[in-house]
């Protein structure tokens, strides 16, 4: 556990993805079985423990220290899990007691509820303060390192040279320890026979088009689709050997996210593998983007969280059908295929996304600047570009190019003035690299900048290595880590921010939130008095609430015309 | 004689009226004992300074040689007496030459510790348990949650880190006088031979240290040549890991030892991507081990979080209160304001 918790202590620092998948690979490779396989089930989220509450742990620590000393280091830490374990009482410092993480996971499969305390204590008891503090967090369930399932899985390939995807198609018929797994990856024994009908399939994705893109492409060859804001999400279902029927939802990392979409996976009753959005609509129309997410992350999926944002599936291809594989088949005969699935099914939660008719380029232009017009209607809201897609291509897993391409709607722009830098992380922790923007909004004592939202990507190297020098030569604050900078009429540096949408937000000042903000341009050219103004962005909001689907949150492009979009 | 009127707490510092003297003062006085050579407790320009050996030397390195108008070295265990208060300097376990105070006049014995630390440190003399019947302590970590742990462990995530990064620049941010040449004599104890890098503002204090110990191949990181900086350890000043001054390493990871790196929050609010909680100072338990071994029955608390031990020591039936001296800070902060001051992490160095 010592071990583990070591790992996990130094992934919770560690800020690039690179250097995170050679630690998890290092501790895969040097730790044995079943430990490395316990630990790989913690760190895709495959355990939970219901019996360890905070509950529990406040119990046992006020049983073991002083009340006072409890509440101020509680106070200065901030965080229960890490306080306990920081001044657990060390038992006269025996350390040969602590418990494997095999120890743990396993006893507590079997334990009952009242065993628990005692059985916790004892363990807290054998371990260091960063054993402790993993534990704790193992148990109440936040590990919080920045470890998806993805990069842990990707870390298991690693170790003996596999693509990740092979091992999300194997991983919903695995179980931890995951013994066979790991003899497979490093070449000790055959492929794990995972008799799964409703396995993943590793999806196929697009590459953005470029304007140069097209007069290499006959319109001819293609067929385009609306690109959905939602989730792509791949729905599998079958039947067993021995009769019992499967359904499954997956992200499009293959993480299997069927618990969190009960309503949708009940309706999965077709043989095959359905490629798709997971979007929500009432009444007939898809919500947006700003409405599905408060449906996701949710803990519970209670009937009242059903009920107001039920879950719907608007398929884009078919991969497998009736046991037959359908990778290999031109886009035309798979889509026939499933348009057929989706007649068949007359399911109302399913339905097939529309093609847009379009005669050349310029027509498909047309329809992505105005998807109202172009046939989307009064789901236009939820559309966040076009995709187009060769006829005859093959569906090929991972991001050929050529077959597939994204034509995503110009984001909006606004043009902000920087009030704030922070130093980054990782390989940017010497630059000024997060940075808050503001807009101008009317104050006391006349125009005032109020910060609208924070932005660290968007631009170039050569752009970062400016902006730090702007900072370093014009700050006139500094707050620990992070640098104000000059903000007048006169003097400052304004950004172009591009970004994907709105909504109200009580955490932030300004009132509102951006979705998915970036530098696009930096702006040397223009004075901070002709930046934006704060009200343009509420005029947007105020537009878009008239719109009941927007669930009074969103932007909507088409709607909110007082907003400016680039190029448009 | 009471202690209050032994050692009486002034905007000035420490002072002792009798003795005519101060103890690690704020601002320039005639007469001045320092504990150590940190400089929120060793400044310049005393009419007279009283300390170690080492003390004097590092003060002189990091001060210039006008640092006092005149010295006297006092050798652990060694008494004087001023104006009839016996004063004597004993090991405080903190950095080399650090000591502690012990003043004695008409029997009442006050030991003024400075800072210190009671575990084992290969580059100092190890602290020494004075029995006094009033212990002021400092309270840097004064709260249950700061264990320091094993110094060694620490070094060893170093190592592993090295181990696992062998073309990354390790940087390890540390106080440069006391904590870095610890951090130098660990990791050669645990077996690290290769040269070990110095920024400039750690240079003049290590190559004093490694005068008086073995601290093995040490350099300077500006003579080093760029294929020297894979898998190295570059020992450099807190301050400037966040510095321009580390684009210079191939892909750093910046580490910092401190007591301060228990606390998660505070790592990650720094940027640290390998924190080791190395300190100098005494964890809680080191505090609360130390505080009642002394056999004083009044003890007072100076810089840190003096509130839990004043409350701890009420539980053990110990007189506790703050003195509330102003100007000590935790070293992290004080190297911090000494580069904002003019230090050379700014530039190239």
């Amino acid at each position: 556990m010592n071990r583990f918790a070591a790992l996990l202590d130094r992934l919770a620092y560690e800020p690039g993805r690179n250097a995170k998948l050679r630690q998890i690979t290092d501790y895969l490779r040097t730790t044995p079985d079943p430990e490395r396989g316990f630990a790989l089930a913690a760190l895709t989220g495959a355990l939970s423990f219901p019996h360890a509450k905070p509950g529990l742990i406040r119990t046992l620590i006020a049983e073991r220290t002083d009340p006072v000393l409890f509440a101020m280091s509680y106070d200065y830490v901030g965080d229960l899990s890490e306080t306990v374990a920081l001044m657990w009482p060390a038992p006269g410092g025996r350390t040969d007691d602590a418990p494997s993480l095999a120890d743990v996971i396993t006893t507590l499969q079997t334990l009952g509820k009242a065993e628990l305390p005692k059985v916790l204590a004892h363990w807290l008891d054998g371990l260091d303060e960063t054993g402790r503090w993993a534990l704790l967090k193992l148990l109440t369930g936040s590990l919080r390192i920045g470890v998806s399932a993805r990069l842990a899985k990707t870390a298991v390939a690693a170790l003996g040279g596999k693509d990740p995807d092979e091992i999300e198609v194997l991983w919903p018929g695995l179980a931890p320890p995951y013994a066979d797994l790991f003899a497979w990856v490093e070449g000790r024994a055959e492929r794990p026979v995972v008799d799964d009908p409703a396995r993943f399939h590793p999806p196929m994705l697009s590459h953005p088009i470029g304007a140069a893109d097209f007069a290499a492409l006959d319109p001819n060859d293609f067929v385009a689709e609306w690109k959905w804001d939602g989730i792509r999400v791949q729905a599998v279902a079958g039947t067993c050997a021995d009769g019992r029927r499967v359904a499954r939802l997956y992200s499009r990392t293959g993480e299997d996210i069927s618990a969190a979409f009960p309503d949708l996976v009940e309706v999965l009753t077709f043989d095959g593998a359905v490629d798709g959005e997971l979007l929500i609509v009432r009444d007939g129309r898809v919500q947006s983007f700003n409405v599905l997410q408060q449906r996701l992350n949710r803990k519970a999926v209670t009937a009242k969280l059903i009920t107001e944002f039920p879950a719907h599936l608007r398929a884009y291809d078919l991969l497998a059908e009736g046991g037959e594989d359908l990778h290999g088949r031109p886009l035309g005969e798979r889509r026939a295929r499933l348009a057929a699935l989706v007649q068949r099914l007359n399911e109302p939660r399913i339905d097939l996304s529309p093609e847009i008719p379009f005669a050349d380029w310029d027509a498909l232009a047309q329809a992505r600047q105005d998807p109202r017009a172009a046939g989307a209607d009064t789901d236009a809201e939820a559309i966040e570009g076009v995709m187009i897609k060769r006829r005859d291509a093959p569906y090929v897993p991972g991001r050929p190019k050529g077959p597939w391409w994204k034509w995503k709607r110009d984001p909006f722009i606004v043009d902000a003035v920087l009030m704030y830098a922070q130093r980054g992380h990782g390989k940017r922790s010497s630059y000024y690299s997060d940075y808050t923007f503001g807009l101008w909004t009317a104050g006391e004592g006349g125009d005032t900048l109020v910060p609208v939202g924070k932005a660290y990507f968007g631009f170039t190297d050569e752009e970062l290595l400016k902006i730090d020098r702007f900072v370093r030569q014009n700050t006139v604050d500094r707050y620990g880590p992070v640098r104000e900078v000059v903000h007048e009429k006169d003097a400052g540096l304004v950004f172009e921010v591009a970004f994907e949408g709105l909504q109200r937000s009580t955490r932030h000042r300004s009132g509102i939130a951006l979705r998915f903000p970036r530098i696009s341009r930096l702006r040397f050219d223009k004075p901070p008095a002709e930046a934006d103004r704060l009200d343009t962005l509420l005029g947007m909001l105020a537009e878009a609430e008239r719109t009941p689907a927007s669930g009074g949150r969103v932007l909507d492009p088409a709607v909110a015309r007082t907003g400016k979009r680039k190029g448009g | 004689m009471r202690p209050e009127s032994l050692l009486v707490p002034t905007p000035a510092g420490l002072c002792c009226p009798e003795g005519g003297f101060h103890i690690d003062p704020l601002r320039p006085v005639p007469r001045a004992v320092i504990t150590h050579a940190h400089s929120d407790h060793a400044r310049p320009g005393h009419g007279a300074v009283l300390a170690t050996p080492e003390t004097l030397d590092l003060m002189r390195l990091r001060l210039g040689d006008g640092f006092a108008g005149a010295t006297q070295a006092l050798r652990y265990g060694e008494a004087v007496t001023l104006d009839g208060v016996r004063v004597s300097l004993h090991p405080a376990g903190h950095v080399l030459g650090s000591a502690q105070v012990r003043v004695e006049k008409d029997g009442l014995v006050i030991v003024a510790s400075g800072d210190y630390k009671d575990r084992p440190d290969p580059t100092c003399t190890p602290f020494e348990l004075v029995p006094c019947h009033v212990f002021i302590s400092e309270a840097t970590f004064g709260l249950p949650v700061f264990r320091h742990g094993d110094a060694a462990a620490e070094t060893g995530k170093l190592l592993r880190s090295l181990a696992l990064f062998p073309e990354r620049t390790h940087l390890l941010g540390a106080y440069t006088l006391g904590k870095a040449q610890r951090l130098i004599a660990l990791l050669r104890a645990a077996g690290w031979e290769r040269p070990i890098l110095l920024h400039g503002a750690a240079e003049a204090v290590t190559r004093y240290y490694a005068g008086c110990m073995d601290l093995g191949d040490l350099r300077a990181v500006r003579d080093a040549a760029p294929d020297e900086l894979a898998g190295a350890v570059v020992l450099c000043p807190p301050s400037a890991l966040g510095d321009r001054w580390t684009r210079r390493f191939p892909d750093p990871i910046a580490c910092f030892a401190s007591g301060w790196m228990r606390i998660r929050a505070r790592a990650r609010q720094r940027g640290v991507e390998l924190p080791l909680v190395v300190s100098d100072h005494c964890d809680w338990d080191g505090l609360t081990r130390v505080i009642p071994a002394t056999g004083a029955t009044e003890i007072w608390l100076t810089h840190g979080a003096e509130e839990a031990l004043v409350h701890w020591c009420g539980t053990r039936g110990l007189r506790a209160r703050p003195l509330h001296l102003v100007g000590y800070g935790d070293d992290e902060e004080v190297e911090a304001i000494e580069a904002a001051a003019g230090g050379p992490t700014e530039e190239p160095a």
